[in-house]
């Protein structure tokens, strides 16, 4: 990547936050995540069970009367 | 983990399948040298084995062929013909089997809403599903996944500007970003071998129902045709958004049932690369192409209502025939070693 290209970074507003890889991700525990993809999406609703990483949790979901 | 570089395998190609009715006897036929089909489309069962396959064998002449066919018949116009007139058939079906409109974010908000308790094949794998399921569910989606993407990159052509380097940047995820090892369709093979089935292309053409064939075929009608371009995002979309609470829930399914690494890790890999694929589908793709073009957003629609469609068509087929204790395939698996 040459250096006048500038990290980017998409805040989608409904989803997750979409940062262009490979990114370390440093956790208030002190764990490192680390990412290798070309784009990672940043969950930021806390919802995902691969917390920080998105793993589309933050949709709707539609109530039914049957529970899984 | 240590990995060293395989040695590089020569594949056969795969072998012609056996034909299931008229029009599949007719092209097969072709392809062993015949003359041109004397049999017509018209009056076929669109969704049908014999339609379905006569249309997949045309298709397949576009990616990797078979086995004692000749190349150039890839493009032999008795066998243009004779497919233009099984896609009539086909794609008259699908248009008529489905609302249209042209209300993308209807579409996408109908696709991306969870809804709990739902059944389908995914739903119950996570739930109850049996190993012998499990096996056949992954030698029904060998189909597609062991040419992942392969059916999408047709359109790259027919995009411009944002839409086309959006989806790019998707398929190049999927074919591994620039490692072979990674390749999506490679990491599905390398589950097949941990399942004990065979990884090789086309090895359960002969196997797959309908239903599987008629989804691919979609991807490869769609792909092929420009006119179609909206459809095959609108296709493209649907996988994408669709992938991720599907893939959690076989990765569930995947623990449940004690299954190696490959097989947990194929679909943990798509939970977290469809998160992404989803928002990049569509804001970088769908929004840019429809902006530029509004009359896309019917052929987005259809494309979007087609492939769920078909998916729901395939998922009614393999819970019918689990339902009832029966293989999903059109022939039984043999037994995992």
């Amino acid at each position: 990547m040459s250096p006048e290209r500038a990290q980017r970074v998409v805040v989608t507003g409904d989803g997750p936050v979409l940062v262009e890889g490979p990114v370390e991700i440093d956790l208030p525990d002190g764990t490192r995540v680390l990412s290798q993809r070309p784009v990672t999406a940043l969950c930021v609703c806390r919802r995902s069970a691969r917390y920080p990483i998105c793993d589309t949790s933050h949709r709707t979901r539609k109530k039914t009367e049957e529970s899984s | 983990m240590t990995t060293t570089a395989p040695a590089p395998v020569r594949r056969a190609r795969p072998a012609l399948p056996r034909a299931r009715g008229p029009l599949s006897a007719a092209v097969l036929d072709l392809l062993r040298g015949g003359a041109a089909p004397a049999v017509g489309a018209t009056g076929a069962d669109p969704f049908g084995e014999d339609l379905q396959l006569a249309l997949y064998v045309c298709y397949e002449l576009h990616y990797r062929g078979f086995a004692g066919v000749d190349d150039e018949l890839e493009w032999s116009p008795e066998l243009l013909a004779f497919r233009r007139s099984l896609e009539s058939v086909f794609l008259a079906a699908l248009r008529g089997a489905v609302p249209g409109g042209d209300d993308v974010a209807a579409e996408i908000a109908s696709l991306v809403t969870e809804v709990p308790g739902e059944r389908g094949v995914s739903h119950h794998l996570r739930r109850r599903g049996e190993p012998w399921q499990f096996r056949e569910y992954i030698a029904l989606r060998s189909a597609y996944h062991l040419k992942e993407a392969d059916p999408q990159a047709w359109v790259i052509p027919r995009l411009d500007g944002h839409a086309k380097a959006a989806l790019v940047s998707v398929e190049h995820d999927e074919y591994g970003a620039g490692r072979g090892e990674l390749m999506h369709a490679r990491l599905f093979g390398d589950m097949m071998l941990e399942l004990g089935l065979s990884d090789e292309y086309g090895a359960y053409l002969d196997a797959s129902p309908a239903q599987v064939l008629a989804e691919v075929n979609f991807m490869s009608l769609a792909g092929l045709h420009r006119s179609l371009r909206g459809a095959l995002v609108g296709q493209f979309a649907v996988v994408e958004l669709t992938s991720s609470p599907g893939s959690a829930r076989l990765v569930a399914a995947a623990q449940r049932l004690g299954l190696g690494p490959a097989t947990v890790g194929f679909y943990a890999e798509h939970v977290e690369a469809d998160a992404v694929h989803e928002q990049v589908v569509r804001h970088g793709i769908i929004a840019p192409l429809v902006a530029e073009d509004p009359a896309m957003a019917a052929d987005v629609v259809f494309g979007m209502q087609a492939a769920t469609l078909l998916d729901d068509r395939l998922g009614e087929h393999v819970m019918a025939a689990w339902g009832e204790g029966r293989s999903a395939l059109v022939r039984e698996l043999p037994p995992a070693p």
